[in-house]
């Protein structure tokens, strides 16, 4: 067990490679600096020296990838390439182009990004489940068929209407709730509630069918008949036989993602105007903060690989048969 | 006539699809599945209502100049089409079936005096000489006759059919698929002439900010909702096809190569992806303007560097699912035996292999097709989805924001792009649905 989480961890870190050289490829060789302090200076009126500046005063105005002028390691070092992505290995974000401390603003923003995920993920699992099992216990009948054709209509629907329609009717028409922002502490509470009703809802149609399938694929195995044969009534082999049963894909299933509910939802917190990490991103890339969204493309691959790795674990923690080699 | 890139692609998925459809056809083993789906009401009707979106997409796809404006602009088939609606704009907003403006402002009267009231609209109702007594009997006039023509066409078409005398067709006009179909084609057909009919009068859904009509909005989004859906497969499919059936079937370094390529790509953001390589697109364009001087031009680039870049970021599922298959069917006997009388492995994966995939790849297309269409609007929602001057449901969603802040709400863009785009996914995902349980073996011999 334990050579294997090193091995994973060893597999990780050329994975890692690849991906920083990618966004290194992405970044610096499609567009130059130069392009860069352009773009954050404004297009007009500016002259070489604020451009020299400008990349001076961000580190920019090293070569590529090997610094001839230097002597021994220096010449590796003393590069665009090492100083801004290898201090990403070591969590060392650096400064936004806009000056900001990177690390810092992260490890702020992730709370909020938290108190929005997690609440959304778990509410949205236990409903999904719950309308699963309904569908499951009523199949071959027409609460199944109706409920069916409303998954489907309800996943044609996209994320964004959901938003917009909730906010209008729950924050504008009903004023139940303020229609966004954010607060510290317990007071964020009134404003996590909308968003976290609308990422439930919105995820219903997809989030049942996929359970039910789950479901159904397992109340056509041989245990189920066993245990119908036993006498047990519908509900008790569904709620103690098959859940307990399909409980195994759903959880490796959540655990992939419980890493990246760091990151934060994109669409949910630019709408609601929650300070986390993905209303973060959304401005880096708008304002384009380069330096910003390299970072977050290197945080969202780390989460990923340790999501995948944490998927590979909780196989063998809830279905003793796996075994990892 | 003018070709855009995204046009030729068109063309040329046209043709694939034809080809590809034609083959299916003439295969024996795929006659049973595609049987099945013919026999599905909702699967054929969806189909219709897909292939009435397609229609719309191909008339918006034949570019050519603009025969009386000086500029190098190219109009489409549609645009001709839609004519009274694009030249009718108004100043700014207008609610559906208006004729008064959605602002008041500062009238000039006959006698030199000022009124400070609603103005009527240029277009909209400009027939009535009386709106507040005219209005609801005229429209309910021109909806009736537009209506009864449109119906009328079909009702002809309906008959001619039914009075065919072939006693094989007729029984193929009695299925319950094939009145579907013609249910479906009824009502898109009535439909279409009646908001068209109508719109030469009023503005059916409305005009948005600038004024412009917001059914010509909502059916020129139908082309980059299409594109958006079915070009990025264009992309995937060679990516996923060649890797997928190679690291399955060769296995070793191969294949660990192979996977290490879609781990390292899947494991960033896909969203940040896009984001960055969209980022660097604007920077390229900004820095060479030269090639991207016209704004069709620019829009249309766009659009195809989104569609590439969604197929980098989305082929990795289907690689997968077809290495998976592959390392199955390449211990089948089939190929072990095309092995041993020294068939080369090219060969052997474009004979004995890819047809056997083939499935997967269908299934695949059409189940991704609905959630490219969604992931459209969310990413013209953060700014790194078409250009802002493309004409898409995700920037009429976007601007929509921002109006239903207002007071009086302005509600009609939202709702038109909300309609058009339920269609269209709803009509994809019931036919992925069909095509799934069609073609998926399991599936099959579970019903």
């Amino acid at each position: 067990m334990i050579t294997y989480i090193i091995r994973r961890f060893l597999y990780a870190l050329p994975l890692l490679m690849a991906v920083n050289v990618l966004t290194f490829v992405l970044f610096f060789v499609v567009n130059s600096p130069d392009d860069m302090a352009r773009m954050q200076l404004g297009q007009k009126h500016v002259t070489e020296q604020a451009i020299q500046n400008w990349k001076h005063q961000h580190g920019y105005d090293l070569p590529l990838l090997w610094n001839g002028g230097q002597a021994g390691g220096k010449q590796l070092t003393d590069t665009i390439f090492y100083q801004k992505s290898v201090n990403l290995f070591l969590f060392d974000f650096g400064i936004s182009d806009s000056g900001r401390n990177i690390g810092t603003d992260i490890r702020q923003r992730m709370w909020p990004s938290l108190a929005l995920a997690l609440p959304s993920l778990i509410v949205g699992l236990l409903v999904n489940i719950t309308l699963a099992l309904l569908m499951v216990l009523f199949r071959n009948t027409y609460v199944e068929l109706g409920s069916s054709v409303l998954c489907v209509m309800l996943m044609s629907v996209s994320s964004l209407f959901y938003i917009i329609g909730g906010q209008f009717l729950i924050g504008k028409l009903l004023k139940l709730v303020p229609i966004s922002g954010y607060d510290s502490g317990l007071a964020a509470l009134k404003f996590l509630i909308l968003p976290v009703i609308i990422s439930v809802v919105a995820g219903i149609g997809s989030g049942a069918r996929w359970y039910r399938t789950l479901f159904l694929e397992e109340v056509e195995k041989d245990y189920v008949r066993t245990a119908r044969a036993k006498g047990l009534t519908e509900t008790q082999v569904l709620f103690k036989h098959v859940l307990k049963n399909a409980m195994i894909p759903i959880l490796t299933g959540v655990v992939v993602v419980l890493p990246l509910l760091f990151m934060g939802s994109l669409i949910m917190e630019s709408f609601f105007s929650i300070p986390g990490l993905g209303s973060y991103t959304i401005d880096a890339i708008n304002r384009q903060d380069f330096a910003i969204v390299r970072s977050m493309v290197f945080l969202g691959s780390v989460l990923y690989i340790a999501g995948l790795l944490l998927t590979d674990i909780s196989y063998t923690l809830v279905d003793p048969r796996v075994r990892l080699s | 006539m003018i070709v855009l890139w995204t046009d030729a692609l068109i063309y040329l998925l046209v043709v694939t699809s034809v080809v590809f459809a034609w083959y299916l056809g003439r295969q024996q083993h795929m006659r049973r599945p595609l049987k099945k789906i013919a026999a599905s009401p909702v699967a054929m009707a969806s189909l219709t209502l897909l292939l009435c979106f397609a229609l719309i997409g191909l008339a918006d796809s034949i570019h050519f100049k603009d025969g009386d404006s000086r500029g190098n602009e190219a109009v489409s088939l549609l645009d001709v089409a839609c004519d009274t609606m694009r030249k009718h704009g108004e100043k700014t907003y207008s609610a559906p079936f208006a004729v008064h403006g959605y602002a008041k402002e500062t009238l000039a009267l006959d006698d030199g005096s000022t009124r400070w009231d609603y103005p009527r609209l240029q277009y909209g109702g400009a027939h009535l000489a009386d709106p507040e007594t005219e209005w609801a009997g005229d429209v309910f006039d021109k909806t009736l006759s537009g209506f009864s023509r449109g119906a009328g066409l079909m009702l002809m078409v309906l008959l001619l059919a039914w009075g065919d005398q072939h006693e094989r067709r007729r029984v193929l006009w009695r299925s319950a698929s094939s009145k579907a179909v013609w249910a479906a084609l009824f009502l898109v057909v009535s439909g279409c002439y009646t908001l068209f009919s109508l719109s030469a009068y009023y503005h059916v859904l409305g005009t948005d900010k600038v004024g412009e009509d917001v059914f010509y909005q909502t059916l020129k989004s139908i082309r980059t909702g299409l594109v958006i859906g079915s070009l990025t497969t264009l992309v995937m499919l060679p990516l996923a096809i060649v890797f997928g059936i190679m690291a399955g079937f060769f296995k070793g370094w191969v294949d660990d190569v192979i996977q290490f390529i879609y781990t390292t790509l899947n494991s960033i953001p896909s969203v940040l992806l896009i984001a960055a390589s969209i980022l660097m697109v604007q920077v390229y364009m900004t820095n060479h303007p030269e090639n991207f001087n016209n704004l069709l031009v620019r829009a249309d680039m766009r659009l195809l560097f989104l569609c590439l870049i969604l197929g980098v970021t989305s082929w990795t599922g289907l690689c997968r699912l077809l290495r998976a298959e592959t390392l199955k069917l390449r211990e089948m006997e089939y190929v072990l035996a095309a092995q041993a009388l020294g068939v080369k492995p090219a060969m052997i994966l474009f004979r004995h292999i890819l047809p056997n995939v083939m499935h997967i790849v269908l299934i695949s297309v059409v189940l991704d097709f609905s959630s490219l269409v969604l992931a459209e609007a969310v990413l013209s929602y953060i700014n790194i989805g078409v250009d802002p001057t493309t004409h898409s449901w995700g920037n009429m969603i976007n601007s929509a924001r921002l109006e239903m802040a207002r007071e009086p709400v302005v509600w009609w863009s939202l709702t038109a792009a909300f309609v058009f785009m339920f269609a269209l996914v709803l009509a994809a995902n019931l036919f992925a649905d069909s095509v799934r349980d069609a073609f998926d073996p399991r599936r099959a011999q579970a019903s």
